[in-house]
């Protein structure tokens, strides 16, 4: 009989959800919300079938990385549930507040839930203390959370990019509990190739539009040879003002601009048999 | 071996589709109820009327489908109380996703489509996953005819990405009558290639004079 250690996970304050006009959330910020489990003897066994059976949406290729002027973040907007496309149009760029910008890969629901969450603490942060969370505090914010749930199945792959005090700062935590400091990452099912891409074409002196522009690329690559990447490429610039969206389009046409149709010699042309 | 006791879930079929327009919103689901190869009933269901310019339609497992709908319904009862006004519908749509999302671990098997009208009054579509994550569209299908009806409300609805910078025009939506013909032929062709859709569509359609419902006969085999 597996016992799970679920102190963690009540809510401090004895009032469950929703009693008291919907405080979901207690004021210190710290506590998490209490999340029902099922009454069953294999766990583990029980969450995979139940993925197999509902298939969640899950997202795919992000990317962001820093440079002299900020920090650029890029994703493609597809998500898919098994094979099946259940979405060309996914916001994967989540605006946690007007200066830090979250990337989703991995579950949907999970990465839309935590980051909104996120942007609460956030919030309460700053009505706390008076001043802007760093990205270093929101990062470590979101890792704990997702720490204190790993082994449970969440799939979450995101970054945090912001500027704050010290500059531009990048961030990637996973639902494993990894948080690492850095300034490059792509994450996601195309995200080797957009690696490629990006390391072959990355100088930390770059105009805000070469910079772009390169995330767009790699970007576009990615949603060229992975079948779960694909719809409109997004790209968001953070610079000391906060984030300033530099770009979307969509892939299907980024494709002709990067490769445009060559005409090629034919020795003989077929014609269409003439429609009355 | 499979242990009988921990699986309690069954997939009892049906298809629901929402589309919205610039001043209407048209929510549609069939009404077959079944078991495996079996239907249970011809006349089930599986549209909510939670608010008067929200309407919530969900296939899958009609016992957490019915339990779905009872706690969002006791909800927007509570916030019509603390509030004094009834819910919108993008307020809705918040509320559905946080309640399917606190039961990750053990999650809602629901397919829902949620359509209304914003509070500006244009018609707006949220369609979810089973475990809460959502997006607001022009239009969606989820069930067991999902993937049968979606390449057609693509091919007649889809209009360019929200998500493109710089933002480009939406095509002319549909009038309300084109929109309601749409749903019914598609729901007649996902009919003749899923078992499980059929027997009858309940139409539910919300605009500014209110709320209104039509049944169309489906086929029956």
């Amino acid at each position: 009989m597996m016992k799970l250690d679920m102190s963690a996970l009540e809510t401090q304050f004895g009032a469950p959800a929703g009693e008291d006009g919907g405080l979901l959330f207690d004021v210190d910020g710290a506590a998490m919300p209490a999340m029902e489990f099922p009454n069953c003897r294999d766990f583990d066994r029980f969450q995979a079938t139940t993925k197999d059976m509902v298939k969640n949406k899950r997202g795919t290729t992000t990317l962001a990385f820093i440079f002299d002027k900020g920090v650029i973040v890029a994703a493609d907007s597809r998500a898919s549930m098994g094979g099946y496309i259940s979405s060309q149009t996914v916001r994967k760029i989540i605006e946690i507040n007007p200066y830090m910008l979250g990337t989703m890969a991995g579950g949907a629901a999970d990465c839309q839930f935590w980051h909104r969450n996120l942007g609460t603490k956030c919030r309460l942060h700053e009505l706390a203390n008076k001043r802007r969370i760093s990205v270093t505090g929101a990062s470590k914010l979101l890792a704990n959370i997702l720490y204190s749930y790993r082994g449970m199945g969440l799939s979450i792959g995101t970054m945090i990019a912001g500027w704050d005090e010290k500059g531009p700062g990048l961030y990637y935590v996973d639902s494993e509990g990894a948080r690492l400091k850095g300034n490059r990452f792509s994450v996601g099912s195309g995200s080797l190739y957009a690696y490629g891409i990006l390391d072959e074409g990355y100088r930390f002196k770059m105009s805000v539009e070469e910079a772009g522009e390169l995330a767009r690329r790699a970007i576009y690559h990615a949603t060229f040879r992975d079948g779960a990447s694909g719809g409109c490429v997004s790209v968001y610039h953070v610079g000391p003002d906060g984030w300033k969206k530099l770009s979307g389009d969509d892939v299907g046409e980024l494709h002709f601009q990067y490769y445009p149709i060559q005409k090629t010699p034919v020795e003989q042309e077929m014609t269409d048999a003439s429609t009355s | 071996m499979s242990r009988r006791g921990d699986w309690v879930y069954e997939n009892n079929g049906g298809t629901c589709v929402a589309i919205a327009g610039a001043d209407y919103c048209v929510i549609a689901a069939d009404t077959r109820l079944s078991v495996g190869y079996s239907i249970l009933t011809r006349d089930h269901s599986k549209i909510c009327e939670l608010a008067d310019k929200c309407v919530l339609a969900s296939s899958g497992f009609q016992g957490d489908i019915k339990a779905l709908h009872k706690n969002l319904a006791a909800r927007e009862l509570l916030y019509q109380h603390q509030h004094n006004k009834r819910m919108s519908c993008p307020a809705m749509a918040q509320l559905l996703s946080n309640t399917l999302y606190y039961k990750r671990f053990f999650p809602y098997y629901a397919f829902n489509v949620l359509g209304g009208l914003d509070s500006e009054g244009k018609g707006c579509v949220f369609t979810y996953d089973a475990v809460g994550s959502y997006e607001r569209t022009g239009y969606s299908a989820q069930g067991t005819g999902s993937t049968l009806i979606m390449p057609v409300l693509d091919n007649q609805l889809k209009s360019p990405s929200p998500l493109l910078l710089p933002a480009r025009d939406a095509v002319t939506p549909l009038s309300e009558t084109e929109a309601i013909d749409l749903v019914k032929d598609v729901f007649a062709s996902a009919t003749e290639r899923d078992i499980y859709t059929g027997d009858k569509l309940e139409i539910v359609v919300v605009n500014k004079a209110g709320t209104r419902r039509e049944y169309i006969d489906l086929r029956k085999d």
